[in-house]
């Protein structure tokens, strides 16, 4: 019997599993696949590394910080700042027609921007920052109520809304067009007010430390574990049916899976629809080039761009949205010494159906096709680079889908969160996306949380 | 344990959870929360690790007497003395 089990190896879970293994806890994390890391993870294709997810770290804080996510998440793994080394960014723009807009880590830079090209916005922005700051990005407690309705009340250009919605729906809108009022503070702050970095080596030094920190504390990881099912008696979660039919008992489960996912696993059929399914999901490109990036003039290290004056961040009828994406190059963040490979990753919105309807020769082939038109379609923004492309590699809604299990391949689970992570089990809790944390800091934040208030805490 | 070992264990719990933080001038009467940058989280991590290192338990309406280390130390003595 284990004091606790863990379903799924993302961020959240294996954060999760190294608080409950620091308090001597009895844990196993169950993974589906043979590598861990869900939606973040990496691969080795051609001798060469590849990163998934991960664009950057959002919540950069510099060494010696006290306050805020990634200090809080530092302090709980019992990890050092040097330990994760992050780099920030060296600075990344919002691009729309006739318009661009650049910020960096420092909030100042950002502001400065929208006096010279907005002046009549500044007062707004300014006072819309004081008030979302004061929210509590920590705590469990929903709050609902429409992110657009709040961005009205203190800016009335268009044009400026569109650009500051269109990073942070990039970057964790689990629903159409609009963001919940507490999802919107806590994406504006992890991206304009603290920022992007990157470990040197990517997300798989995160992955490792993580796992490396979990492992040594005695914790138990089982790959290639997928959950069928959890059986559940009155209200308490009993065993856990394992996809080759195994079972294991645990007192606790803390599920990442997703929430509806779970409810799926729990066989909780009168649940599932009173939570809508995420739509949104991605492809993204990856171009491998012969060059540093900077050498032919981009230095940005993202460019989130869109070709017409309204951002529309909604399923696309089509298997691809090419009137916008997200440009990531992770060669341009402020390292000591250059990566050794130049690398440009291009994300867009993609129709999850669409993908799913090919057969596998007209899978492969629009994979093609889509690659070669989102990078058509980038390039409106950032200088030319398909000259440099020595290497290439694609995922789509089905990649999505298979690594972290979300239905649709839906990037940001489901468009409603469950943020006290309960379920309709005494003993079944949620972490991760669908908890309402986004991003790796965020998962990461979402795990701790999770463990530390229901399985830590509950006991003392 | 002496009370100035209990203040010991107390100041290693802290380094290892906030390792940035200045320890060394720490004023003992003054309560933690006014000299550190420790959220209701961390006192909690506090209390879990006095449980794990030392086997003694906390209930939650004594959190609020582990506020300044004069008065942790006074809190935790009739506990670990004998240790």
């Amino acid at each position: 019997m284990y004091d606790a089990v863990i379903i799924g190896a993302g961020m959240s879970g294996l954060a999760a599993g190294i608080r409950m293994a620091h308090y001597d806890k009895k844990v196993c994390i169950l993974e589906r696949h043979k590598m861990i890391g869900g939606l973040n993870s990496y691969y080795r294709q051609g001798g060469r590394n590849y990163d998934v997810g991960l664009h950057a770290l959002t919540n950069y804080a510099k060494k010696g910080a006290k306050t805020g996510p990634l200090v809080r998440l530092l302090r709980h793994l019992r990890m050092k700042w040097e330990e994760l080394a992050l780099i920030p960014q060296i600075g990344s723009s919002v691009a729309f027609p006739g318009m661009r807009l650049h910020f960096t880590n420092d909030i100042a830079h950002l502001e400065a921007e929208i006096r010279k090209k907005f002046p009549s916005q500044i007062d707004g922005f300014r006072r819309m920052i004081g008030e979302l700051a004061d929210y509590d990005q920590l705590g469990l407690g929903a709050s609902g109520g429409s992110a657009r309705q709040f961005v009205s009340r203190h800016l009335t250009d268009p044009l400026l809304i569109e650009m500051l919605f269109c990073p942070l729906l990039f970057y964790g809108g689990a629903r159409e067009n609009d963001m919940e009022f507490g999802q919107f503070c806590i994406m504006f702050r992890s991206i304009f007010l603290e920022g992007f970095s990157r470990p040197y080596n990517g997300v798989r030094l995160i992955l490792q430390k993580l796992l490396d920190r979990f492992k040594r504390l005695g914790g138990e990881l089982r790959l290639r574990s997928g959950v069928r099912q959890i059986v559940a008696k009155d209200s308490t979660a009993r065993k856990i049916i394992l996809d080759d039919g195994s079972e294991i008992e645990a007192k606790n489960i803390v599920s990442s899976a997703g929430w509806r996912e779970t409810m799926n696993l729990c066989q909780v059929q009168q649940h599932s629809p009173q939570i809508p399914s995420g739509q949104l999901s991605f492809i993204e490109t990856i171009s491998v080039l012969d060059t540093q990036p900077k050498k032919f003039g981009h230095e940005k290290t993202i460019v989130f761009y869109n070709d017409s004056p309204v951002f529309t961040y909604k399923k696309p009828q089509q298997p691809v949205d090419l009137r916008s994406g997200v440009i990531c190059s992770p060669n341009n963040f402020a390292y000591d010494k250059p990566l050794g490979e130049g690398m440009v990753r291009i994300t867009s919105l993609a129709n999850h159906d669409c993908w799913v309807s090919l057969d596998e020769e007209a899978y492969r082939l629009e994979k093609h096709r889509a690659y070669d038109r989102a990078v058509e379609s980038a390039v409106r923004f950032i200088p030319d680079f398909r000259r440099h492309v020595i290497d290439t590699d694609m995922f789509t809604p089905l990649t999505i889908r298979r690594f972290t299990g979300h239905e649709n391949g839906a990037i940001y689970g489901a468009p409603e969160k469950k943020y006290d992570g309960r379920t309709h089990l005494d003993n079944l809790f949620v972490c991760g996306t669908d908890q309402g944390m986004v991003g790796i800091i965020g998962s990461i934040v979402s795990g701790i949380t999770i463990a530390n208030k229901y399985l830590l805490g509950g006991n003392l | 344990m002496t009370n100035e070992e209990i203040r010991q264990a107390v100041i290693d719990i802290l380094s290892d959870i906030s390792p940035e933080e200045d320890l060394e001038n720490l004023d003992d009467n003054t309560p933690f929360r006014d000299q550190l940058s420790l959220d209701s989280m961390d006192v909690m991590d506090i209390i879990l690790e006095l449980r794990k290192r030392y086997r003694v338990n906390i209930p939650e309406e004594d959190y609020g007497k582990l506020d300044t280390m004069t008065n942790t130390v006074a809190y935790l003595e009739p506990s670990l003395k004998e240790m």
